[in-house]
């Protein structure tokens, strides 16, 4: 049995680290709270951008209109865009991130295959691992930068229309609701253009100015960093909400752990107390005989 | 009457019905009306005015984007988008002299990616300057 002096110490410890997990978990809800909100307003642009997109398809029937965006190539090499964050302590979030994008490193492993990571922790997993990585964003602290996020959508665009790269696919967390996430894995170049018939069957008659093609010079850029922006708030709003629960859980293990070791301490100044007594009587018995 | 969305990346800026409206397209300013005929165009960086329902007359500084004109919706798309009154021409000053500095200085040593993000910046402080001086 343990010690009443080494119970009394390991509990105070787990109240510190419960006092810690505590105000992570009370930091991690601040910052969802922001997230979340970013998420909600990216959304209004990103759906309308869509929006006109589908309408602009619809309306530009022809397939004369060519785009570099939607050049569709024979592949010869693939960059895996993978979104994850720049700090632990975040529950399975990174590693189920890293498992999809080793999973669709296997996959693709009969092309040539190169990396762009956003988040400290992914860097480091690819670095180790020794896959190719062509730039990392990192430092983001958990917040969306429109600066930065605009940098990397400039790098990505560039090398697809270089053709350094045939095909780029992006990875990162879709944000349901605080519990649920899902990973997602969408193509983000070439753009697949949009399908041309629209469900609510109104063919208008758009005039364009200057023309289409113009149209789709000036949107497309605009639509694959807005794809950008929202992947990346998806994911920051997913790291939180990830953290938080983990947190919590942390909190209320920590809970479970001074009830049990309380119970063990008492236990143990019971039985000591049991033990001093039986010592009293017994030398009080020796004295009489 | 129709109805107006300016809608940028951090949120819904307006959304609301309108009188009237005059946006910078590419080929230059046009001025929509109630039941326009469905139009698509991308604007440049300009002045956008509107007058709305109580015959207010009002003036933004907007960075390029797109309107979209259908059924008497309009939605217009920006980057970025501030009254006229609230540009801080101080800031605008700077933005545009620091473009104008690394296009002079740099300009040959830049890649195509960077030279044109500080042509729109250099463009984009310019039209806030000229927004803020036509209105002020």
């Amino acid at each position: 049995m343990a010690t009443l002096k080494a119970v009394k110490k390991r509990i105070r410890t787990v109240i510190s680290t419960k006092r810690i997990t505590k105000a992570m978990e009370m930091v991690a809800a601040a910052k969802l709270r922001r997230a979340q909100q970013k998420v909600e307003q990216t959304r209004p642009y990103s759906r309308v951008m869509e929006q006109m997109l589908g309408h602009l398809a619809a309306a530009s029937t022809d397939d004369t209109v060519v785009h570099p965006f939607f050049e569709v190539r024979e592949i010869k090499k693939k960059t895996l865009v993978v979104v994850a964050s720049d700090r632990g302590l975040c529950g399975s979030y990174n590693a189920n991130i890293l498992r999809q994008a080793t999973q669709w490193l296997e996959e693709n492993s009969g092309f040539e295959t190169e990396v762009v990571t956003v988040g400290k922790r992914v860097n480091d997993f690819f670095k180790h691992h020794q896959w190719s990585i062509v730039s990392n964003y990192i430092n983001w602290d958990g917040k969306l930068d429109y600066d930065k996020a605009k940098e990397m959508v400039r790098f990505l665009t560039w090398r697809f229309l270089k053709k350094e790269t045939d095909e780029i696919t992006l990875l990162y967390t879709r944000f349901i609701s605080t519990s649920r996430h899902q990973i997602t894995e969408t193509c983000y170049l070439p753009i697949t253009k949009p399908k041309e018939k629209e469900e609510t069957g109104y063919n208008i008659d758009y005039i364009f100015e200057p023309s289409a093609e113009a149209v789709y010079d000036a949107i497309l850029p605009d639509y694959a960093a807005s794809k950008m922006v929202t992947a990346l708030a998806e994911s920051f709003a997913s790291e939180h909400s990830n953290r938080m629960l983990a947190m919590n859980n942390a909190t209320t293990n920590a809970e479970e752990m001074v009830h049990s070791l309380t119970l063990e301490y008492n236990k143990a100044r019971q039985a000591q107390i049991t033990k001093e007594l039986l010592e009293v009587v017994s030398g009080a018995e020796a004295l009489k005989s | 009457m129709f109805h107006l969305s300016i809608v940028t990346p951090e949120k819904i800026f307006y959304d609301d019905e309108v009188k009237s409206l005059v946006v910078p397209g590419s080929e230059g300013y046009l001025g929509i009306l109630s039941k326009h005929a469905p139009l698509i165009t991308a604007l440049k960086p300009g002045k956008l005015e509107f007058k709305d329902s109580h015959d207010k007359h009002v003036i933004f500084a907007v960075s390029g984007g797109f309107l979209e004109v259908s059924n008497n919706q309009a939605n217009l798309l920006v980057e970025a988008v501030e009254p006229a009154e609230e540009i801080d021409l101080e800031r605008a000053q700077k933005a545009y002299d620091k473009a104008l500095k690394k296009l002079r200085e740099e300009g040959d040593k830049l890649s195509e990616v960077e030279l044109a993000a500080e042509k729109t910046a250099l463009e984009k402080a310019a039209n806030r300057i000229k927004v803020y001086q036509d209105t002020h």
